[in-house]
């Protein structure tokens, strides 16, 4: 028997994971902010990110509060509001991706007051039919996860749970009961962007989450460079690049902060050589 | 919503107050939120945590504060007799002292060495910086940069009382970022910081603990009412303002379970309900999840969180205590609002009235009162906190007045 994850739900995010390990490497995850810096570029990008070597695609949905993001995902969550980006338009992007991609997973990751206001039924229905294969809600713990976690498994989508350095044994079991598709693991205490996770220590916490879970560990929140990453492939099923990214589209922005002719291709380039480190791990 | 046998009941066992409330947090934070729910529940059941609380109140903070029969206002209003519970007397100015002291003999009893605070106006800041001095500690004070501008004297007490302000930036940089950032400072330090959040609001445990702090206000009135109106007399009505609402709740819960008195929690209206510019968000806003809790919040259509306007500084806050949201619900408090212009009316009209510089907080509910007493009974008793002194809002009124007062 094994033990957690009782809920096996069968999606693009679970197919990935089992092509993955015949493969036998570790997964490239890519987040970037839905919209930013504007819908028609983050669409660009998105459309480009399984061809520059995305294994699964975290797409962030913008939140005026992001509490557990740094100044890098914050100002990117501001830059996609301000030009007009919501969750309904978050899902439209999804489905003119999935035009194009029926079999890169596709995982929103965000905040619950959003979702909350959307309405969860209502959420968990167009998601669905959008193509989106799970999500991470930053703010619902297990303690709170009767709202939206367990339905999302019900209407058959995976809720990834968050695990951090400070969830112990002890309280492990109970965060990844429900937990289905895979469990991140967030690699510092501390925000997106703002430390570097020690491959050392991280493999540690995921032979434990494996063990409690019996599903697949993506590490996160703390890999910037092709060789951390490539140092948490060793170690981990995936490895999630966030806040570099993000800032390369800060970095390339015009005078006034809109899209330059490249920030698109700037982007999918620095996906690639992560994507690169990934795969020769 | 069917009527509750009590309303004092509390929460359920994961922190909700029916709808709202709860632990909306990161998983980070989860196993820190867990420990200070469990020391405070071993505290809240030790005599010996209420023994040196009560201490500190008595010869620290100053208490119990007077209840003060406010005459020549009632004579004024012509109709229901006005008391002041005046808690503005308290050692740094306002209630916010009764939950800093409170939280830090927590802190100190769960052995952590590092305390953050968010702070709008800047009361909890000084109330936290001075709770830190006297038991040194240090001590971070996150606050928005808007604010930092704005509320140069408090930023200046703080720095003597040797707290270290830090200016927020992200988002909008008022409380709201403020609270994300001490949020942001929490998960990246979690093995010897305390985290003491200054309203009823945040992730369970904190609206109950910071009540139960509070509630201080509202026990004492109870205790001192009789003194002038009769063994056994309870007043008829009380009346507080709400920001994040901890001075109203300190004020109210005792009350919750007399029926024969009517409770009126007062908003910031701002400019009006009907511009964007107020901070009312129990009745302007609607049901939302920010900063670990359940509750009416100021927001967008699509759930982006709004910024409130208030004269008063330390009512800008785009959400409200979830138990408050509740209590809303269930109809057993009635919240309203007043404006920037009746507050300012309200604030003058008690300093000459009574020679009491009322802080624009507390000038929010006078200004409630002045509207309903006059057409109550003359037996009427009406409670009302004055929950914070002037001082420090006499430069915002000299400006909204037109008049040139400089601060050197």
């Amino acid at each position: 028997m094994s033990p957690g994850g009782k809920t096996r739900v069968e999606t693009r995010i679970t197919r990935r994971f089992a092509a993955l390990k015949e493969e036998g490497r570790s997964g490239f995850v890519t987040f970037l902010t839905a919209g930013d810096p504007d819908p028609d570029t983050a669409l660009d990008i998105l459309l480009g990110l399984p061809e520059a070597g995305a294994d699964l695609i975290e797409i962030g949905v913008p939140f005026s509060d992001p509490m557990a993001d740094g100044p890098a995902i914050q100002a990117s969550s501001l830059r996609a509001i301000k030009a007009g980006m919501t969750l309904a338009k978050t899902l439209d992007a999804v489905r003119a991706f999935r035009v194009k991609d029926d079999d890169t997973p596709i995982v929103l990751m965000g905040y619950y007051n959003p979702i909350y206001i959307y309405g969860t039924e209502a959420f968990l229905v167009d998601a669905k039919e959008a193509g989106v294969d799970g999500f991470i809600v930053v703010d619902l713990p297990p303690e709170e996860e009767g709202e939206f976690c367990l339905p999302a498994v019900a209407a058959c989508l995976n809720f990834i749970y968050l695990t951090a350095p400070t969830t112990d044994d002890e309280r492990l079991p109970r965060v990844v009961e429900n937990a289905s598709g895979f469990v991140y693991f967030v690699s510092i205490t501390g925000i997106t962007g703002t430390k570097s996770a020690d491959a050392g220590e991280v493999a540690g916490h995921v032979e434990r989450i494996r063990k409690a879970s019996g599903l697949p560990v993506a590490v996160g929140f703390g890999i910037n460079t092709p060789e951390q990453a490539a140092n948490i492939a060793r170690v981990a099923d995936a490895a999630v690049v966030g806040s570099a990214l993000v800032k390369v589209i800060t970095d390339n922005l015009d005078a006034d902060g809109k899209a330059a002719p490249e920030t698109a291709e700037r982007v999918l380039v620095r996906v690639s050589e992560l994507a690169e480190g990934v795969r020769n791990a | 919503m069917n009527k509750p046998n009590t309303y004092r009941g509390g929460v359920d066992e994961d922190g909700h107050f029916g709808i709202y409330g709860g632990r909306y947090v990161a998983e980070t934070l989860m196993p820190l939120i867990l420990a200070v729910e469990k020391a405070w529940n071993e505290a809240r059941d030790d005599d010996d945590f209420w023994a040196e609380f009560h201490y500190q109140m008595k010869h620290y903070v100053g208490r119990p504060s007077p209840l003060y029969f406010a005459s020549r206002l009632t004579e004024h209003l012509g109709g229901a007799k006005i008391y002041f519970k005046r808690d503005e007397l308290n050692h740094t100015g306002a209630h916010k002292i009764n939950n800093t002291i409170g939280q830090i003999l927590l802190a100190r009893r769960m052995g952590k060495g590092r305390i953050i605070a968010e702070t709008g106006a800047g009361q909890h800041g000084v109330a936290t910086a001075t709770v830190c001095a006297l038991f040194g500690l240090p001590c971070i004070v996150y606050m928005g940069a808007t604010d930092v501008e704005r509320q140069a004297p408090n930023v200046f007490r703080m720095k003597l009382l040797g707290a270290e302000v830090r200016p927020v930036t992200s988002g909008t940089g008022t409380l709201k970022d403020a609270m994300n950032e001490a949020l942001r400072d929490w998960v990246s330090n979690v093995e010897d910081t305390f985290y003491i959040i200054g309203t009823v609001a945040g992730p369970h445990p904190y609206p109950t603990m910071v009540r139960d702090f509070q509630c201080i206000i509202g026990n004492e009135v109870r205790e001192q009412l009789p003194e002038h109106e009769g063994e056994g007399r309870l007043p008829d009505s009380v009346v507080a303002c709400l920001g994040g609402g901890s001075n109203a709740m300190g004020l109210f819960h005792p009350f919750l379970d007399d029926e024969s008195v009517r409770i009126i929690g007062v908003e910031a209206g701002g400019h009006g309900l009907d511009t964007d510019a107020h901070c009312a968000s129990l009745t302007g806003g609607r049901p939302g999840v920010l900063h670990g809790n359940r509750t009416y919040l100021l927001q967008t259509e699509e759930g982006q969180i709004l910024d409130g306007h208030s004269i008063s500084a330390g009512l800008d806050y785009p959400g409200i205590g979830p138990e408050h949201s509740w209590l809303r619900d269930t109809g057993r408090v009635e919240y309203v609002s007043v404006t920037d212009a009746e507050a300012l009316e309200a604030f003058q009209l008690c300093t000459r009235m009574e020679g009491i510089i009322p802080a624009l907080e507390p000038s929010h509910a006078l200004a409630h009162v002045a509207k309903i007493a006059p057409d109550l009974p003359k037996d009427h008793v009406m409670v009302m906190n004055m929950c914070g002194r002037g001082d420090k809002d006499i430069f915002t009124v000299a400006k909204h007045l037109g008049v040139g007062v400089t601060e050197e």
